[in-house]
Order: C-alpha cells, then sequence, then structure tokens
C-alpha cells in the first residue's frame, strides 16, 4: 500500500516537472504571405525568426514552427488560424504581414485566448479602440512608418510636397501619416493603382507642380517601378523623394540599384546599426542567406526573440496565460534595433531615424543612418485601448 | 500644352506594348479559336530570358535574341504539348489547362530566379532624355518602345496583308472551316501563328525590363488590359487589335492625368482624388462595355 502510494506521487511529480523537460516541443503556428510578388516579405520574417532558434530552442524552449502561407488573401489566413488553433492546438502565433490578412485573423486569434506577435503588420483599429492583451507588435504601428518620413520632410527643410500612393487603405493611411507631422503645404496628392506598373501620367503631373519634395508610397515591386521610372525621367536629378521604410527595403534598393543615390529614408531599424544583437543577428544572416537582408527579416528575429523572452521566464509553461503574457510584457530582450519598449497598448515605443541611400564602399548603393527623427515615439492610438 | 503631349506620348507608349501582347492573343483566338491564358507568361518568360542573358552577358542587345527565342520556343511547346489537344474542346477547357500552365511557370520561374524582381539596367544608347520640344523632355527608351511598336505594327501589315502565309491568316481568321477543307496544312499554320504570337509576347516582356519590375505574376497583370484590347478591337482583327491598343493607351493616361482635376472642380481635394483613381482605373472597362453595346463583335469587325 505505502509503496503503491508512493510510486503515485513520484509519478505525478514527475508530470508537474514535465512542461520543463517536456519532448514534446512547444509549437508556434507562423501564417504568413509566402506566394506572389510580395512573397519575399514573408519568406524574410519566416527565415528572420528562424535565426533566432538556437539548435531548434527559444530562451532554451524546444519550439516546433509550422509555417502556412495566407497567399495575402484573408479569408485563407483565417482558415489557417482555426485549423492550427482546433486541429493542431497552437497556442502561441505570429507571422502575418498584411494588415488586411492581419485584421481577418487576428481576432479570432486572440479571442481564443492564443497569442499574437506581430512581426509587421498593426493596422490602427487594433492599436486602439480593439486592443487585447494576447495582441503585441513588435515591429510598429502601421502609420508611425509615414509620421516618422513627414517628420524627416520637415526635419529637412522643404516647404512643397507632391504626395502618390495606392488607392487602398495602407495607402490613404500612409498620406494621412505624413500629413500629421508634415509642416509645410501640400502641392498635389495622387492615388494610383494597386496593379499599376507604369507611372508616366503620375510623373508628368508631378513635373508640372514643381514641389519642393516627393513622398511616395509604393510597397514591394511597385516601389521599384516607380522609383526606376522616377529617375528615368530625369526627376531625381530635380526633385529629390523622401520615403518610410516599406517603400525602401534590402531588395528594393538592390533592385533598384544607383537610381536610388540620395533617397532619403527613415526607419526604425538599419542593418549598419551598432549594437551587440544587430551584429550578431547580420553576422548569422550574411552567414546563411545569399541575399540582402531586409527590416522584415529583422522584425521576424525580434519577433522570435521577444517569445524567446518569455519561454525562458516561464520555462516554456505557456498553459499559465497570466505568467506568459506578462513575461511578454517586460520585453526583456536585446531586439536589433536598440532600445525597445512595448507601450501601453502593446505597440512598441522606440527611436526612429533617418537614413540615405549613398554609394558603399564596393560601388554598390547602401542604406546610411545620418541621424535621429523621432526619440521614444510610440502610436496616436494608444489612449482609446482600454485594457 | 507641353503637358497635354507628354501624356498622349505615355498614352501611346503604353499603347504599342499592348499592341505587342494583343496581336498574338488576337489572332490565336481569332484563328485558332483558343482562348490562351498563359500568354502572359510567355511575355513574362520572355522577360526573364532576356533580363537573365542581359545581366549575365553585360549586353543588353544579346538579351533581345534570348527573350524572342525564349519565348518562341516556349510558345511553340506550349502549343505542342497542350494546346493541340483543345482545339475541338470548350473554352471552358481551354481556360482550365491555360490557367494551369500559368501556376505551372509562375512555381518554375520563382524556383529558377527567386521571388525578388530582377533588373537589366538600361543601354547606354537608349538612357537618357531628348527634349522633343522646348519644355517636352521625354526619355529616350520610351520613344524607342513607340518606335518598335509601330515597326511590328507595319510588319504585321504587310505580312498578314501582302504574303501568302498573311493570305491563310486571314482566310482563316474568317472561316477556319473552310480554309482546312480546301487542304491547307492547318496544323502547320496553327504552330506558326502560336510562335509568331509568342515572339511578340516575349519582345513586349524585354522591352518592359528596364521600365517595369521583372518579377513573377507580370503577365497576369498586363493580360486582363490585353483582353480588353481583343474584345474592343475585335476577335482575330490585327488592324483591330492596333487602333483599340492605342485608343486604350490614351484613355487610360488620359483619365488618370486629368480625371481627379477635373473632379475637383467640383469636389473638395482628397475625396476628389480618391475618386478620380478610383473612376480612371475602371475606365477601360466601361469602354468595353460601351463598345460592346454598340458593336457587339468590336469596333473593326464589320457586322455580317
Amino acid at each position: 500500500m505505502n509503496f503503491r502510494r508512493m510510486l503515485l506521487a513520484a509519478s505525478v511529480s514527475a508530470l508537474a516537472a514535465l512542461p520543463a523537460f517536456a519532448a514534446e516541443p512547444v509549437k508556434i503556428g507562423m501564417i504568413t504571405t509566402l506566394s506572389g510578388p510580395a512573397g519575399y516579405l514573408g519568406q524574410d520574417i519566416r527565415d528572420g525568426f528562424m535565426l533566432a532558434l538556437e539548435e531548434g530552442k527559444l530562451g532554451g524552449v524546444l519550439v516546433e514552427l509550422v509555417v502556412e502561407d495566407d497567399g495575402l488573401k484573408p479569408g485563407q489566413g483565417k482558415q489557417i488560424a482555426e485549423r492550427f488553433l482546433s486541429e493542431n492546438g497552437i497556442k502561441l502565433f505570429t507571422g502575418i504581414v498584411f494588415s488586411n490578412v492581419a485584421g481577418a485573423t487576428i481576432p479570432d486569434i486572440v479571442d481564443s485566448g492564443a497569442f499574437y506577435v506581430s512581426p509587421n503588420a498593426a493596422p490602427s483599429n487594433l492599436a486602439g479602440k480593439e486592443c487585447n492583451e494576447n495582441y503585441f507588435v513588435v515591429s510598429w504601428q502601421n502609420d508611425s512608418l509615414h509620421e516618422s518620413a513627414g517628420q524627416n520632410a520637415t526635419n529637412l527643410g522643404y516647404k512643397k510636397a507632391f504626395v502618390l500612393a495606392p488607392n487602398y487603405q495602407a495607402g490613404k493611411d500612409a498620406i494621412a501619416g505624413f500629413k500629421r507631422y508634415f509642416k509645410g503645404e501640400i502641392a498635389g496628392e495622387i492615388y494610383t493603382r494597386l496593379d499599376q506598373t507604369d507611372f508616366a501620367a503620375e510623373l508628368a503631373q508631378v513635373r508640372a507642380a514643381k514641389p519642393d519634395v516627393v513622398f511616395q508610397f509604393h510597397p514591394g515591386g511597385l516601389g521599384i517601378t516607380f522609383l526606376r521610372q522616377y529617375e528615368q525621367s530625369g526627376l531625381m536629378k530635380e526633385i529629390p523623394m523622401v520615403v518610410a521604410e516599406p517603400s525602401m527595403d534590402g531588395v528594393t534598393l538592390a533592385a533598384v540599384g544607383d537610381a536610388a543615390i540620395g533617397l532619403n529614408v527613415s526607419s526604425h531599424w538599419n542593418s549598419d546599426f551598432d549594437n551587440a544583437a544587430n551584429k550578431k543577428f547580420m553576422d548569422a544572416w550574411n552567414k546563411t542567406y545569399n541575399r540582402p537582408v531586409t527590416y522584415y527579416a529583422s522584425q521576424g528575429y525580434d519577433a522570435a526573440l521577444a517569445y524567446a523572452s518569455a519561454l525562458k521566464a516561464t520555462r516554456g509553461n505557456i498553459d499559465d496565460a497570466d505568467a506568459f503574457r506578462d513575461a511578454l510584457r517586460k520585453a526583456d530582450f536585446e531586439s536589433v534595433r536598440g532600445k525597445f519598449a512595448f507601450g501601453p497598448n502593446q505597440h512598441p515605443v522606440q527611436n526612429w531615424y533617418a537614413l540615405k541611400v549613398e554609394k558603399g564602399a564596393d560601388g554598390k548603393p547602401v542604406l546610411k543612418t545620418v541621424g535621429e527623427v523621432f526619440k521614444d515615439h510610440g502610436d496616436a492610438y494608444a489612449a482609446d485601448c482600454k485594457m | 500644352m507641353t503637358l497635354f503631349l507628354e501624356q498622349m506620348l505615355n498614352g501611346v507608349q503604353f499603347g504599342v506594348m499592348l499592341f505587342l501582347l494583343a496581336a498574338g492573343l488576337t489572332l490565336i483566338f481569332g484563328i485558332m479559336g483558343v482562348i490562351n491564358l498563359a500568354h502572359g507568361s510567355i511575355y513574362m518568360i520572355g522577360a526573364y530570358a532576356g533580363t537573365w542573358v542581359a545581366t549575365e552577358t553585360g549586353s543588353f542587345w544579346l538579351g533581345i535574341p534570348a527573350a524572342l527565342a525564349a519565348a518562341a520556343f516556349t510558345g511553340a511547346a506550349i502549343e505542342f504539348l497542350v494546346v493541340r489537344r483543345l482545339y475541338g474542346r470548350d473554352h471552358l477547357d481551354q481556360v482550365l489547362a491555360t490557367f494551369g500552365l500559368i501556376l505551372i511557370f509562375n512555381q518554375t520561374i520563382t524556383i529558377l530566379f527567386g521571388r525578388q524582381p530582377l533588373f537589366v539596367s538600361m543601354p547606354a544608347l537608349l538612357d537618357g532624355s531628348v527634349e522633343l520640344l522646348p519644355g517636352l523632355v521625354y526619355p529616350i527608351y520610351r520613344l524607342a518602345i513607340i518606335a518598335v511598336g509601330l515597326l511590328v505594327a507595319l510588319g504585321l501589315y504587310l505580312l498578314i496583308n501582302k504574303t501568302r502565309i498573311g493570305m491563310l491568316v486571314r482566310a482563316g481568321s474568317t472561316n477556319r472551316e473552310m480554309v482546312r477543307a480546301l487542304g491547307v496544312d492547318i496544323r502547320l499554320l496553327y504552330t506558326l501563328v502560336f510562335g509568331l504570337g509568342a515572339l511578340l509576347a516575349g519582345l513586349a516582356g524585354f522591352m518592359a525590363g528596364p521600365i517595369l519590375a521583372v518579377q513573377v505574376g507580370m503577365g497576369e497583370q498586363i493580360l486582363i488590359t490585353t483582353f480588353v484590347v481583343v474584345v474592343i478591337g475585335g476577335v482575330g482583327s490585327i488592324r483591330g487589335a492596333f487602333f483599340a491598343s492605342l485608343i486604350l493607351g490614351i484613355v487610360d493616361t488620359g483619365l488618370r492625368a486629368y480625371l481627379p482635376g477635373l473632379l475637383r472642380q467640383v469636389m473638395v481635394g482628397p475625396e476628389a482624388d480618391a475618386l478620380g483613381a478610383g473612376i480612371s482605373s475602371m475606365g477601360i472597362y466601361l469602354l468595353m462595355a460601351i463598345v460592346l453595346l454598340i458593336r457587339p463583335k468590336g469596333l473593326f469587325i464589320r457586322n455580317s
């Protein structure tokens, strides 16, 4: 009898200790965009995330990354999330690139009690009224990107700006964000098409309006095309341009080449940042992948570090959601961008920097950090968030 | 005034690019009765092959034969392996098969070249801009595209109207069955037409390279507009495709350039810009709907 009770007690204590030493890895579900022209965004987020894994572990806890392609379709993202939640029993999520997919998918995830750490998209509604205690963002709030460009243009002393963006929500947000911090006048405003490949008609209007500066937001392939045509039309020599980081990432820069020289970019991260975490990240990236690094990759890496910090603090026990959440909130990790903290709505409070495209040592254009735009910049929606 | 002329040139340049694609598409549809959705993929393959060779060899000019050869070869292969089995079949089967080809080509290109767009630098000869009129500065490369497009149009005109092959093509587009009944080797004619269409698509793809991003999915973006051209111009008519391309290019450019400004006369700034952008992106489809109402067979087909 005694012996049997002892055996039982032993097995119970073994069970209790299980989460910490479990052979069963903690599953992390990554829903991201891997196909289509914007496929490289998701690819870089995924590959950046994987760089943070040390022998398959995050914060000393064995993890299993399950990746699925949302194809930039909100419905598909939602379906994957449902499957991950019900069939795979996944509690930790990340990966979504685009705000439209995020808007359709994230509410389901966090409402079911699972966690989501965003490595990219952060639409305004989820930052304000619809914020959630299980929803964290390690990248930026969408508007901040363009607010920094507006401030950058003001700092550079431009008085008259011409603004262009595609005719969809993120494009309109971009122009609104830019105007919020740009102190000069707006000489003209054009909404382009999301599937547009030729901007000659718009460029002719820019030339006719004679502004001091052009602000444009065209992510991915659109931006490459726009910049190439801007340079070919001879405008680059006449009218300088300010952009936010989505219009000039590492891939865009490599594709546009010399045409981008002289461009003013504002960003929260750059490959030349001089801190230990970033050096480690850049070394690992260059050793592992033979392609230009983008800020998407840095955000994927930071998302992994954020999860690693919470997994380490809770020793891999994700069943106690409150403890896990508290650990995440501390943001106890060395971000590749340097200083990093979560604001009251669990979106970043961080510095923004002015970058300039210059000719590098090897003759290829590089993004060089030249100054600071914002210090400890949060977002405009935090006040609406009641947690 | 110079702004207006510049916008007209932009419209013509867009138009001739559309024409290079539409010419092949309308011939294939008109003569062979095949809806070829993979036409955009051939455009993409021409762009990738030409750009890759131009980057590897450092010579823009070597890219041209590479693009043409790759596109024509792909076109002939598609005809021989897939489309040949579909002549007698329903349009829906053709759409299904050629849509499948789009997926296969896109994925193959992704595996070979990755997702990141490719670029070819412009040849020194065509780089830069010229002042056509006082105040009217226009990129030389775009003028070159216009010139090549017009030359191709002239060449096609001569080919279709003055040669024996052209006669068969014209006959084929009017009455396929009769041409076959008269003992013409219709198979050879089909392969020739398909190859020619593919060649032109490849040329368009390569010429687009230095201006646009060479990326997976670039063909589908332009394919829809090309179909609109074919419908407006009339299926099977090269002349129709030529004029419809120019009309479409100019209408699309004109709407984008001037509609927001016109709307701003009657509305407040940002709303006018957003609405103008919305309407101008519908413009070519509205035009197509109007043409279909008035002349269901297209502008340049005589109603029988």
